[in-house]
């Protein structure tokens, strides 16, 4: 047999908690060769970091357990070798890349300090060190890497950050990179930068790059093979084409179905009476400028998405618009009377028609309060809408709506999965039958399959209530099923505003143009065509 | 999405989830034997303070001159000296009973108060406008800056040195400790979203502070508290000490240790049995405050709920 770089055999691993015994993966096996792209696609909970984590000794051992199997570099068992034989391999033949760079780079060391370090740790000596600490700055596309070795971490932007860290998993020219979700708190635009940076860097080393994702997309733009986890469990491995176009196993199905942007785009109806309309809305933070002349309208029943990148103003929006922050200017009519200006007793009133749903529902929902504590708070609030005889059988209602059972109602959040507790927290809404729910990032935090459901979810309630939404995303593919017209925004500024169809099929503006190239799409052959008009736009 | 478990029925009558929450938590206590052992050892020393001085009061202000400083675990005299006696040859055992009362008037009032006061201006110095917090926030200096013993030296000379106006006194020196550690919770909790969802429905500052604040401040205050008590104790007694506290022959157990503290060498008991009611009440009310937070949270009430070695 021939022999691979990296190999797992049969790995078992379990963790004792409280509630029993946890099987994370069981009886897992695969393997990644050099200059070979492997990735682990699974969602939350599938196991997908714990084959990582046990190759880099990560897992706390108790309450893990390796119960069984093989983990094989070049050859060698890595779970039998002696502790410090081992210390000698992560880092230096093996390391990682993680997923939020700024929790794993020292916050009080220079960039440069923390890159050398390592290769002195590593038996280096200073001055070659800072060589290549630099060359390795200028490789990664550091602006003005000598400057940036002197730069402290938060200096730097999100992508910015993933470069450094990259920089230091390759200071020791390691064999194999682990690469945990490494773009998913970035921008898209980012993202394919970061994506092709590894691409690039992966092809010129010949190592072999491990990448854990959750993400189709990423799959198709640089995986050689993949290995799709469900449970613990491998249900399906092969190349990305064949797992996409040909998927074997039921989940692999499901996941790649959930997929977003497959359906048919809505048709919006013609224009009317505006519910909401917008206009010349402005808010700066010193002189950051987070809003800069926002203007739209929003009919009754419609979804409006706001699309942008991080740091767009799309979440100020929100926030001015709810009046948790108090805008500089402009006007914002709701039926005709201005938020902006209402005061805090007419504003009280208004709470009821605008709603919103945030984007983490761990931490939306206070954790002390039951779930029906939490729906029938609306109604604390807001005595007016319903007698309080009739309030359980309303919260039974309203969770039947969003899809979960009655019984629901006694349990806390922390009891239920993040899907759910969304669920929860659109439930919430619900209570006080809004005109207009504010979605900020709602799915972003969600697995795809979850997030398709609670797409769906909304897209149900719109049509049976008629509730209006502004629906937040920083994921184009997200909300083209599910916007009827999308705003595109730009360091506090509209770029572009459409219907749907106009902005996914005939952007008029750069900007447009390049979210939509750096969104990924899961269908490899899609996607390699992508990349190619991303680079041709780049170019 | 399909949900495979279900919660055992219960019937809906307001009574029986009554009767059942109340099994609940003392089954809870039930699988906590230290927070069992420090109930009881409260529920102890709080029938003390209650029914000691009409049981024993007597007793434990009796002199016998010829049983002086007699030694312990010998009942030669008689049961009541089974902890020995003090210098004028008053029986211990009730001299610590009947103490309780004091004490725990003094104790429970001054925490009682500085807590509830400190936190009420803690919610408001984290909530209101940043001009009210920063006022209370320079009253809070204020009393930190001068020195406490000094304050209620002044105030005790001024007013007559009695319970009410110790428990007064003590509290006072004490606010700033809850009135800072509430006011840095809030500032942190209402940044959290979900306080913001609750903004957007449109509940008021009075139900934001009391509904979703609060219960989250609650278990850091309480556990406070309890050290606070042991701390209160001891500088009751040291104000007994300078003569302006409790005033003979009236007794607290602060005021028994610092009365035995010159005869450690030749009579340790004399300060060995007050000081230990003095640990064991506090460390009880540690271990319960233990107990109570996890019981009262709901992520962490399952800890309690399976049993075993898993709780702390």
């Amino acid at each position: 047999m021939a022999e691979h770089l990296l190999e797992v055999r049969n790995l078992s691993v379990q963790f004792h908690t409280a509630g029993g015994t946890v099987k994370a993966v069981s009886n897992i096996s695969w393997y990644l060769d050099r200059g070979e792209t492997l990735a682990i696609l699974g969602e939350s909970g599938s196991g997908k970091s714990v084959s990582a984590s046990a190759i880099m000794n990560l897992i706390d051992m108790p309450p893990g357990e390796i119960t069984n199997g093989q983990i094989l570099f070049e050859g060698r068992d890595l779970l039998t070798m002696p502790i410090g034989k081992r210390r000698m391999i992560n880092g230096k033949r093996i390391a990682m890349i993680f997923q939020d760079p700024l929790g794993h780079l020292n916050p009080v060391y220079t960039v440069g300090w923390q890159l050398v370090e390592t290769m002195l740790v590593h038996g280096a000596g200073r001055d070659e060190a800072e060589r290549r600490a630099l060359e390795l700055l200028k490789r990664v596309g550091l602006p003005s890497p000598e400057a940036s070795m002197k730069k402290y971490p938060h200096q730097f932007s999100g992508g910015q950050r993933q470069r450094v860290m990259i920089a230091m998993a390759l200071a020791m020219k390691p064999d194999i990179v682990i690469a945990d979700e490494p773009t998913t708190a970035l921008d898209v635009t980012v993202q394919a930068e970061v994506l092709s940076l590894l691409d690039e860097l992966q092809k010129e080393t010949g190592m072999g790059l491990l990448l854990i994702t959750h993400d189709l997309g990423v799959v198709a733009e640089v995986a050689d093979r993949v290995v799709v986890m469900n449970g613990g469990e491998i249900v399906e491995t092969g190349t990305p084409s064949e797992v996409y176009h040909n998927p074997q196993h039921p989940y692999t199905k499901k996941l790649i179905s959930a997929a977003p942007g497959r359906g048919a785009m809505h048709e919006p109806q013609g224009r009317g009476e505006a519910l909401l309309r917008v206009s010349g809305m402005e808010k700066a933070y010193g002189a950051f400028k987070a809003l800069d002349g926002v203007s739209f309208d929003l009919q009754p029943g419609e979804t409006m998405a706001v699309v942008g990148e991080s740091g767009s103003g799309k979440s100020t929006l929100a926030r001015c618009l709810l009046r948790l922050e108090e805008a500089d200017s402009g006007q914002a009519l709701w039926k005709g009377r201005d938020l902006l200006s209402m005061s805090r007793k007419e504003l009280f009133g208004l709470r009821r028609q605008i709603q919103m749903v945030f984007q983490d529902p761990t931490q939306s929902l206070n954790p002390r309060m039951s779930v029906y504590e939490l729906i029938s708070e609306a109604w604390v609030i807001h005595p007016e809408i319903l007698p309080k005889a009739r309030w359980r059988e309303r919260v039974d209602e309203l969770l039947a709506q969003v899809g979960l059972l009655p019984e629901h109602a006694r349990r806390y959040p922390h009891q239920f999965s993040g899907g759910q507790r969304q669920r929860i927290a659109i439930a919430r809404a619900l209570a006080l039958e809004p005109q207009l729910i504010i979605c900020d990032e709602a799915v972003s935090a969600l697995d795809v399959s979850i997030q398709a459901q609670v797409i769906a979810l909304l897209d149900k309630l719109r049509r049976e209530l008629k509730i209006a939404f502004i629906f937040i995303a920083h994921d184009l593919p997200v909300v083209r099923d599910f916007a009827d017209h999308v705003m595109v925004m730009k360091s506090g500024k509209v770029v572009e505003r459409g219907t749907a169809r106009q902005i996914f099929e005939s952007p008029r503006q750069d900007y447009t143009r390049r979210l939509l190239a750096a969104g990924l799409d899961p269908d490899p052959e899609v996607q390699q065509r992508r990349r190619l008009e991303r680079e041709a736009i780049i170019a | 999405m399909t949900m495979t478990q279900t919660l055992p029925g219960t019937s809906t009558q307001a009574e029986v989830q009554q009767k059942g929450r109340i099994r609940g938590v003392l089954g809870m206590l039930w699988r906590d034997k230290f927070a069992l052992a420090a109930t009881i050892f409260l529920l102890v020393v709080i029938f003390c303070a209650v029914c000691g001085p009409m049981l024993m009061g007597d007793a434990a202000l009796s002199q016998n001159l010829r049983g002086r400083n007699a030694p312990p675990f010998s009942i030669a005299n008689g049961w009541f000296y089974v902890l020995g006696s003090d210098s004028l040859g008053r029986p211990l055992l009730p001299r610590v009973v009947v103490a309780a009362q004091n004490t725990m008037l003094i104790a429970a009032g001054a925490v009682l108060c500085s807590s509830i006061i400190g936190a009420l201006l803690g919610l408001v110095a984290g909530y209101a406008s940043s001009r009210v917090g920063n006022v209370i926030l320079r009253l809070a200096d204020v009393i930190m800056s001068f020195p406490s013993l000094l304050l209620a030296v002044v105030v005790l000379y001024i007013l007559a040195p009695s319970v009410g106006n110790l428990v007064i006194v003590l509290a006072i020196t004490r606010i700033p400790v809850y009135l800072r550690t509430t006011r840095a919770e809030v500032m942190e909790i209402r940044q959290r979203m979900f306080v913001e969802a609750a903004e957007v429905m449109g509940a008021s500052p009075a139900r934001i502070v009391f509904r979703h604040i609060l219960p989250m401040v609650i278990p850091t205050l309480v556990t406070i508290a309890t050290l606070d008590f042991a701390f209160v104790m001891l500088a009751e007694s040291s104000l007994s000490f300078l003569g302006i506290g409790i005033q003979p022959p009236q007794i607290t157990w602060g005021l028994m240790v610092s009365q035995g503290r010159q005869y450690l060498a030749t009579a340790w008991w004399l300060a060995f049995w007050p000081g230990l009611a003095i640990i064991l009440t506090t460390m009880s009310l540690n271990l319960l405050s233990n107990w109570m937070r996890i019981a009262l949270d709901p992520t962490q009430r399952w800890r309690l709920e399976i049993g075993g070695k898993s709780n702390g």
